[in-house]
């Protein structure tokens, strides 16, 4: 067909940017995997929100950091949960500021409700920044279906409307990512008008390349040793699998320690598996046999 | 999985995406016009010539969730490397796919054809390729042991004693029911100011407060849908069961009520009529098989599959049964957590925890517990009335 060479064009200046997008995450710390990376490119590229999937503990929060350092912007957070609504999602008036002021110098009604009186939650604060910021919206699934019709709202149309200010629309179009942990499925409404990604455990050369990203002073060795316990445990039974988050609490741990070998010292290995299994459950799943069999077996 | 074949005549790109977005839809996923457009102008910022980058591509743009995340290479290669027909088994076995589901009616359709294979020879019926994982084992035993005389379940619903299940049933249906939302909104009597609109109303007054308006935190009915089991190990307490569920349907016109033993099927109309005789024999009709084996698994999964909207949030789901079943415990265990993730709460009633010895360790129930918010007995009448305390509790 006659207009087939554009889009290929268009397309391999393009390419250099996704992996470019990689390259520039990988400098801030953040290893981002291939799907990973394209769901972020294409996000940017056609201008949809983002929606990570995943258990916790894998970095689906800091994807939205490490874009936002890399785009060099806010990054604005709205930590969902239950009960959530307007007032505190979008905004709210200041009405002790607003009560004084009428005490005191008996001002009109339009200066009552200008934005000086206007407390701005987050929503709101997205949508008038002048350069697009990276709107993080955590753990969607918390909030109401109600929260989430309205939230279709905003982000097809970046506009949100206040009765007493009138209709306020986006000066620059947010990056939103949100994020779910499965607390309860989303409609498929919202997950229509999202990009999708899975974000699940890192493999062995990720996180590897995770660790000595973040944690550089740990040795080789070690490093080695602790991303192959971690990713061993995670194949055990347990109730919470230790996530990327972990792990690095546990090597931060282990050198804080001081230990340079996971076989030198079994004791303060089995007493800093505090940082990395989180129920009384899981803690007695993985008793010092176990612990020294994992260990003797990535040593 | 529903193989397309590549169309080898296919006209350029758009014609080729349009036939995926329709592979896609064969294989259940919600692909419309807008996601193929989508599809094909995210396939201009890649190196589409590159296939893992298209891949990845349109994997971040057609896929709504995790359990269509892992199919999705399987389907891809399948369409655009006509690699489909001999993968077969790749797809995932609990995921059905929309076009083989069957209709709501068609089990009903089905059962003649079963009884008549069960009283000629053993033989399994030739049922399509979404009952292959279950087993062939499970199946046979499921079938062998379904009792498929009709049994009168007038004696279940029309006794006097049984009326009070039914009154412990409705009061336990009030106590779920009446939740408070953690949202508040304007009210007329409530704990809370509502600040917002005494603010706007002082305005006409000069400043001064004098309207009071105030917010509460409005009732958010929770719906109960019960499960029931009908199976042969459960004959004893089927009676005051249905009583029981009868009255959870009777107490809320949203509850619903299933029974199930090796298939699952809807009785909230039935158990919702005022004529108790026809109600009886509307039951009796859809009881066939009564008294039989379980599955409870499976009966799970296609409650799952088929009525998954009726599930939300404020959901109350309650399953009355003793958690011995013929069907494999993982896949019981699947369809809980499947449950669980779209419901509120799930309870599972069952008779045998009362008994003083009973310890939960039949293969099946041990495999339930983890994805159950209560595990409660309901061996006696007392022990159903004393469950009120416990619902309000959830």
């Amino acid at each position: 067909m006659s207009h087939t060479p554009r889009p290929l064009r268009r397309g391999l200046s393009a390419m250099t940017s996704y992996s470019d997008l990689q390259e520039r995450l990988a400098s801030t710390g953040y290893m981002a995997g291939d799907d990973l990376a394209m769901a972020l490119h294409l996000a940017q590229a056609l201008g949809r929100p983002l929606l990570l999937e995943g258990p916790a503990g894998v970095g689906k929060t800091e994807i939205a950091k490490a874009l936002a350092q890399i785009l060099n912007t806010r990054l604005i957070r709205l930590q969902c949960y239950e009960g959530m609504d307007a007032s505190h999602a979008i905004y709210e008036w200041n009405y002790q500021r607003q009560l004084l002021a009428i005490r005191a110098e008996g001002t009109t009604e339009d200066a009552l409700f200008s934005e000086k009186y206007l407390l701005k939650r987050p929503l709101l604060e997205a949508i008038q920044q002048d350069k697009a910021p990276v709107l993080l919206l955590d753990e969607i699934d918390r909030a109401d279906e109600e929260f989430e019709a309205y939230l279709l709202e905003i982000l097809s149309d970046f506009q949100i409307t206040i009765p007493e200010l009138g209709t306020m629309a986006a000066k620059a179009r947010p990056h939103v990512i949100l994020t779910a942990n499965g607390t309860r499925d989303l409609s498929d409404a919202l997950r229509r008008r999202c990009l999708y990604t899975y974000v699940g455990y890192p493999d062995r050369e990720t996180e590897l390349a995770i660790l000595n990203a973040r944690a550089p002073g740990v040795e080789a060795r070690l490093a080695a040793q602790i991303v192959g316990v971690v990713q061993a445990l995670r194949r055990e039974d347990l109730e919470k699998k230790p996530g990327t988050a972990e792990m690095l609490d546990w090597a931060a741990a282990l050198t804080g320690l001081g230990l340079t070998d996971l076989t030198q010292d079994s004791a303060a290995v089995q007493a800093t598996l505090v940082c990395l299994l989180k129920t009384v459950a899981d803690r007695d799943a993985v008793p010092a046999e176990v612990m020294e069999r994992l260990v003797g077996r990535v040593a | 999985m529903q193989v397309t074949l590549f169309p080898t005549r296919a006209a350029g790109l758009a014609d080729r995406m349009s036939g995926f977005a329709a592979h896609l839809r064969m294989n259940g996923l919600a692909v419309g016009p807008a996601e193929t457009a989508a599809a094909l102008s995210a396939l201009t910022h890649v190196d589409a010539t590159d296939a893992a980058e298209a891949r990845r591509a349109l994997k971040t743009l057609l896929v709504p969730n995790a359990e269509i995340w892992d199919r999705f290479d399987a389907l891809f290669d399948a369409y655009w490397f006509n690699a489909g027909a001999i993968r077969q088994g790749t797809a995932n076995s609990h995921v059905r796919p929309q076009t083989a589901r069957p209709t709501l009616w068609a089990k009903h359709f089905e059962s003649p054809l079963e009884t008549d294979d069960a009283h000629g020879e053993m033989a399994p019926s030739s049922r399509g390729e979404s009952d292959e994982a279950e087993g062939t084992e499970g199946r046979l035993i499921a079938t062998r042991t379904d009792n498929l005389t009709r049994r009168d379940l007038r004696e279940f619903v029309d006794e006097e004693s049984l009326r009070d299940a039914e009154r412990a049933a409705e009061r336990i249906a009030r106590a779920i029911r009446d939740r408070r939302s953690r949202r508040r909104k304007q009210a007329r009597r409530g704990p809370a100011l509502d600040l917002r609109r005494i603010q706007r109303a002082s305005i006409s007054r000069g400043g001064e407060p004098v309207d009071l308006f105030r917010r509460a935190r409005p009732d958010r009915p929770m719906q109960i849908v019960a499960l029931t089991d009908v199976s042969g190990s459960m004959t004893l307490y089927a009676r005051p069961f249905l009583a029981f569920v009868r009255g959870l349907v009777s107490a809320d016109t949203r509850a619903e009520a299933f029974l199930f033993h090796t298939r699952l099927m809807c009785v909230t109309p039935a158990l919702r009529d005022h004529d108790t005789l026809r109600a009886a024999g509307r039951l009796s009709l859809m009881a066939e098989g009564f008294g039989g084996g379980t599955d409870i698994g499976g009966a799970l999964a296609t409650f799952v599959d088929q009525h998954a909207r009726r599930l939300g949030s404020r959901t109350v789901v309650v399953i009355l049964s003793d958690g011995y079943c013929t069907g494999t415990p993982g896949r019981l265990a699947e369809s809980l957590a499947r449950i669980q993730r779209k419901a509120g709460r799930v309870v599972w009633l069952n008779p045998l925890l009362g008994w003083s010895d009973y310890a939960p360790v039949a293969a099946g129930i041990a495999a339930a517990l983890p994805h159950l918010d209560a595990h409660l007995p309901a061996n006696t009448l007392q022990a159903l009335a004393a469950l009120e305390p416990e619902f309000a509790k959830l």
